[in-house]
């Protein structure tokens, strides 16, 4: 119980970011149906955005804006993660958009965004 | 403003401005956004040149370009050295090649489709060039993405099944980039840095935790992705066969090169190869390599294709550049390298070739070519040269990148990968001189035209003048090889290898 | 002395020239043949005007560029390599004549392709005599595969599909075999570059290596030279026109392949090495059952084109067993046969060309009475084949009298028994074509001849039996094959006396 807690209190966040992510990989391999694929492609992404903001959390940390108050670096969070992932946002955002796109004309073509259905129609 | 001193930039910049504006500029006047497109890629052509030549006048000494002037590590830089610098020449060459030979397929139709078709393309070269030339991991993320997002397009273009193609490859695409960020992740949470020097020299004190594995894991998987390694090249055969016919010579001859770049600079410049993670991590790349190969080759035997086939030839090719890299001596590195040039090349032109009977005759069956020389000699020449490189005969390029290997394997006495190379080489001839004899032999002509020739060669200028460009640059890259070799890539080595 | 002199690749350019000018006239066949025949005579001339600076010991060598990080494409001009490119560049000479004739006369298709691939194939045969290295020797080696290939594919029917790829498979295995030996001498010697008395020493390697490497080059020389279990594309590749048989699967190929036998055996291991490694006899024995069996073989072949490829398989493995016993008078014969051999069947072959072309008969058992129709034909074919038997006078006595005295050299008298027996072989199986013709007349009486009668085709045959019988009085005659060959082998084998006398 003790471990537990332990494991819970330093890692346990990365683990459930883990299990985010592979449900994430799971859900866009075994899913019929191609918007749910793409919905767990979202899950995953946003897994990994999950896992660059638990690292840069910090114990005590204060918002990276200078009030004067101190210039010690340890006393701040650092801002670069986040920074990041508002890039990682915008291109999953666009990744998204793309596929969202492809969707729609595979709907127009095929008729279904299911997979059967539309490896059926495709191959004839 | 100096051109020189800001050109490793310009390499990014024109392409990028360009196809922003194409669509604007296809607006105003049809033709006009892609002509400024091509512009811009040679543009970036002469830039890329240009910093190749500086560098290695400087014997070797990489350019450091200083975004917005930020020092690194805080700002971004790009850094070239010998290595990147002929690889971006080499992009750049092979872009200016097929946005020229595209024009054909795309002369007709309307504006969005024109300039769209031309803002994917400069994009897809910019993602390509960025990835090759930039010094920080972070930046190379969004370049990959730029690659991949303007590849699914371009794959889309291609007709029907390509939506499906295009929206399978986003899906793996997708979890390959992810892993990558994830890697990323994992570096920084170790160094706290993103510049790769400054990575190379903080990492060097991590090199034995478990952080570190998982981080080279998560590359070795996410680039494997993107590079199409052997388990993981499910969503290649169908992109390549279902692209953009006139893009086609473009994603399936250069794509997999940046991402295979950036594993040799993760690799080999970055993790340093002598440690125990990375060196096992290259003997799963050897063996994967051995095995891509060997199940690429057979099965670009039973393809009936031509397209399909050369996929899965692409397969077999990317298993030459991995064994290549496995083998973590000089000679391995150098035959990788060279055959990362090489395989462009030699791919790029067979696409282009097999673009041109599509555009002129409408065929993609490898077993539907008789006569073909009598119809388009131009592009039989170079689909024979080509598919001569493809099996590594002299004096074509394709020789002499096996040739390195071959000395990197026996220097390293891993003899196997010799035999592998062997047995390579015979399925190669297998199944590119089905092709060749199917050209000669049939004597009825089973090609159709559905495009009347409109000049002596048989195809529209544009594309004849690529399609000769590149079968000559076969013959001239085996002859050159070891000028290459001695003067570009043995100056701009990893560190490894100079101690 | 070595002058740095770019004519070698001169002589392997003019013919590259050559068949891109052919290339681009297709239209034309008159012009198309004029640039043949100018090419093959520029080559001979450049060729011989090389000889006399090599008989004084004199070395040209250029190097036209770094074809990898450390070696160069580079071609030189040893007594050995002479020898071939001469032979060679000789003899296209007149089978270009021939050729014109023979395309002609029997309206062939594809004539263009024909006449670039035939002129390609002898730029790789000067590439591949004057090579100065291995890797240089192994490029034009796969260039003269890809030349080749088409030739034996020129019919375009089934039957010249399977020729072709039987062709290709046992090549390009070779030849894949060849450079991963290539590889290894390159790591172990540090340089590939050919050295009379060989550049690999016995201390340079553990024992096991350099006899695998030996059995992985050696192959690819043996498939070229049709060495007996490897020697299945040759009859095979017969298909082809009769002047690629002649040129190519008499001359350039095959001498290709038992030059490549006698560059690695002379060139790359030499003579000492070989003998402290003792695999040599596997050899030895591999060419001795060749020649026999292959005789045997020929004895019972009706077609004629047939009977003469295992004529020629049995014959290539007379210079094979020459260089296996590694003696100096044995090399020397070898050299020598590879010159004899190669006049003698390039007019045995064009002779058949010529009676398949002017009675349409393939097969020995219909070649009644030919003799009084065809007389300077069959007096050519008769001569050739007394030489093929070795006949004094002619030219390939004085070869088989040193490969004999070379067996007594290297202790190994038994072999000579071999060549008794292969001599008694070869006249038994050419002596009844010359029987059939002059002495049995036709029981039909329904001779019938087709085709015109073209003197490009008789001409030739001509010149060649003179330069058999010229080759067979006077073995030093110009261009001096015999001096060149007697350099060649003191060369190889200085300070080395073949282990018995």
């Amino acid at each position: 119980m003790e471990m537990l807690n332990e494991f819970l209190k330093t890692r346990g966040i990365y683990a459930l970011v883990m299990i985010l992510f592979f449900l994430g990989v799971y859900g866009m391999v075994l899913s019929k149906n191609y918007m749910k694929k793409l919905m767990a492609m979202n899950v995953m992404q946003v897994a990994v955005i999950f896992f660059y903001l638990c690292f840069a959390q910090k114990d005590g940390g204060m918002i990276p804006i200078q009030n004067g108050l101190t210039t010690n670096p340890d006393a701040y969070i650092n801002p670069l993660p986040h920074g990041l992932m508002l890039t990682a946002i915008v291109v999953s955002l666009g990744t998204t958009g793309v596929a969202i796109a492809l969707l729609m004309r595979i709907k127009e073509i095929f008729g279904s965004l299911e997979e059967v259905e539309i490896l059926r129609r495709a191959s004839k | 403003m100096n051109f020189v001193q800001h050109a490793p930039v310009f390499i990014v910049l024109l392409p990028l401005t360009a196809s922003l504006l194409c669509l604007l500029f296809s607006r105003i006047s049809r033709n006009l956004g892609s002509y400024i497109v091509i512009a811009a890629i040679f543009g970036a052509f002469i830039s890329a040149a240009t910093v190749l030549k500086q560098v290695l006048a400087s014997g070797g000494q990489a350019i450091h370009y200083w975004m917005g002037g930020w020092e690194p590590p805080i700002g971004i830089e790009f850094v070239l050295d010998p290595l990147n610098s002929v690889l971006a020449v080499l992009v750049t060459f092979i872009a200016l090649m097929v946005s020229i030979y595209s024009r054909p397929f795309v002369k007709r139709e309307d504006w969005l489709h024109l300039g769209g078709y031309y803002t994917l393309f400069g994009l897809l070269c910019v993602g390509l060039c960025g990835m090759i030339i930039t010094g920080d991991v972070f930046n190379l993320y969004v370049y990959l993405e730029i690659m991949s997002l303007s590849g699914y397009g371009l794959i889309a273009l291609g007709g029907r099944k390509s939506m499906l193609a295009a929206f399978r490859y986003l899906l793996i695409g997708t979890i390959g980039a992810s892993l990558y960020l994830l890697g990323v992740g994992y570096l920084y949470a170790m160094t706290g840095t993103l510049n790769m020097a400054d990575l190379a020299k903080l990492v060097a004190a991590h090199l034995d935790s478990p952080l570190f594995a998982m981080a080279v894991a998560c590359f070795i998987i996410g680039f494997g992705i993107k590079m199409a390694l052997f388990p993981l090249h499910g969503w290649q055969p169908d992109a390549y066969t279902f692209s953009h016919p006139g893009a086609a010579a473009f994603i399936a001859g250069c794509m997999s090169k940046a991402p295979a770049y950036a594993m040799v600079r993760f690799l080999y410049y970055i993790f340093h190869v002598d440690n125990l993670v990375v060196h096992s991590a290259l003997n799963v790349i050897g063996v994967l390599g051995i095995a891509g190969i060997l199940i690429g080759s057979i099965m670009a035997l039973a393809q009936f294709d031509f397209r399909r086939m050369l996929a899965y030839s692409s397969v077999a090719q990317i298993g030459y550049i991995a064994i290549g890299l496995a083998m973590g001596n000089l000679y391995g590195f150098i035959g990788a390298v060279l055959h990362m040039i090489n395989h462009a090349f030699m791919k790029s032109a067979l696409f282009l070739v097999i673009g041109g009977i599509q555009y002129r005759f409408g065929e993609v069956n490898l077993y539907r070519l008789g006569g073909m020389h009598k119809k388009i000699p131009i592009s039989t020449v170079t689909l024979t040269l080509a598919a001569l490189s493809m099996i590594g005969l002299p004096p074509t390029c394709g020789f002499f990148s096996k040739w390195y290997l071959m000395l990197g394997a026996y220097t390293g006495a891993q003899y196997f990968y010799i035999a592998v190379l062997v047995i390579s080489s015979l399925l190669n001839a297998i199944y590119f001189f089905r092709i060749i004899e199917q050209v000669f032999v049939q004597r009825e002509a089973s090609l159709t035209e559905i495009q009347p020739p409109s000049t002596k060669l048989g195809l529209p200028i544009e594309m004849a003048v690529p399609i000769v460009v590149m079968g000559l640059a076969i013959l001239v890259l085996g002859f050159c090889n070891g000028d290459i070799v001695t003067d570009v890539l043995k100056v701009g080595l990893p560190e490894v290898f100079l101690r | 002395m070595t002058i740095v002199d770019c004519r070698p690749f001169l002589a392997v350019g003019v013919s590259l020239l050559a068949a891109l000018l052919i290339a681009f006239s297709d239209k034309r066949p008159n012009v198309r043949e004029a640039w043949s025949t100018i090419a093959s005579f520029i080559k001979f001339g450049i060729i011989l005007s090389m000889v006399p600076a090599v008989l004084n010991g004199d070395v040209y060598t250029y190097t036209l560029c770094q074809i990898t990080d450390t070696v160069g494409l580079t071609l030189r001009t040893d007594p050995a390599g002479m020898i071939f490119a001469t032979l060679a560049s000789m003899l296209w000479v007149p089978i270009n004549f021939y050729s014109i004739g023979y395309m002609r006369c029997n309206n062939e298709g594809e004539q263009t392709g024909y006449f670039a691939a035939f002129a390609v194939c002898m730029s790789a045969c000067m590439g591949i005599a004057l090579a100065e290295n291995l890797l240089t020797f192994f490029i034009f080696y796969e260039l003269l595969t890809l030349a080749s290939w088409p030739l034996v594919l020129h019919k375009r029917n089934d039957e010249a599909l399977l020729a072709s790829r039987k062709y290709l498979i046992y090549t390009l295995i070779s030849g894949q075999l060849f450079l991963a030996g290539v590889i290894a001498v390159y790591c172990i010697a540090g340089s590939i570059d050919f050295r009379a008395g060989g550049l690999l020493t016995i201390d340079m390697a553990p024992k096991w290596v350099l006899q695998s490497v030996f059995v992985l080059m050696i192959l690819a020389g043996s498939v070229k030279a049709a060495v007996m279990p490897l020697h299945g594309w040759l009859p095979a590749a017969m298909i082809a026109p009769t002047p690629v048989s002649a040129l190519l699967h008499a001359v350039a190929v095959v001498k290709t392949g038992v030059f490549c036998v006698l560059r690695i055996v002379c060139f790359v291991f030499g003579p000492k090495l070989l003998a402290q490694l003792g695999i040599i006899d596997c050899l030895a024995w591999a060419a001795a059952i060749s020649i026999l069996v292959s005789s045997m073989i020929a004895l019972r072949q009706d077609n004629l084109k047939r009977r003469l490829a295992f004529s020629t398989v049995g014959q290539l493995s007379y210079i094979v067993l020459g260089a296996a016993l590694i003696s100096p008078l044995s090399i020397k014969g070898a050299y020598l046969h590879l010159v004899a051999h190669a006049v003698m069947k390039i007019t045995l072959f064009m002779c058949a060309g010529l009676i398949i072309t002017r009675t349409h008969r393939n097969n020995i058992s219909e070649m009644y009475g030919i003799g009084k129709k065809l007389p300077v034909t069959m007096a050519c074919f008769t001569i050739a084949s007394l030489g093929i038997a070795g006949m004094p006078f002619i030219v390939g006595f004085i070869s088989k009298w040193n490969l004999a005295l070379g067996a007594l050299q290297a202790g190994k008298p038994l072999y000579i028994l071999v060549w008794v027996a292969s001599a008694l072989l070869a006249a038994g199986y050419l002596m009844p074509v010359c029987q059939m013709a002059y002495f049995r007349s036709d029981p039909r009486e329904k001779f019938i001849q087709y085709g015109a009668f073209s003197l490009k085709m008789l001409v030739p045959i001509c010149v060649t039996t003179a330069v058999s019988v010229a080759l067979g009085v006077i073995p030093n005659i110009y261009p001096h094959f015999y001096r060149l060959a007697v350099m060649a082998s003191e060369a190889i084998c200085a300070g080395w006396t073949g282990g018995w006398l």
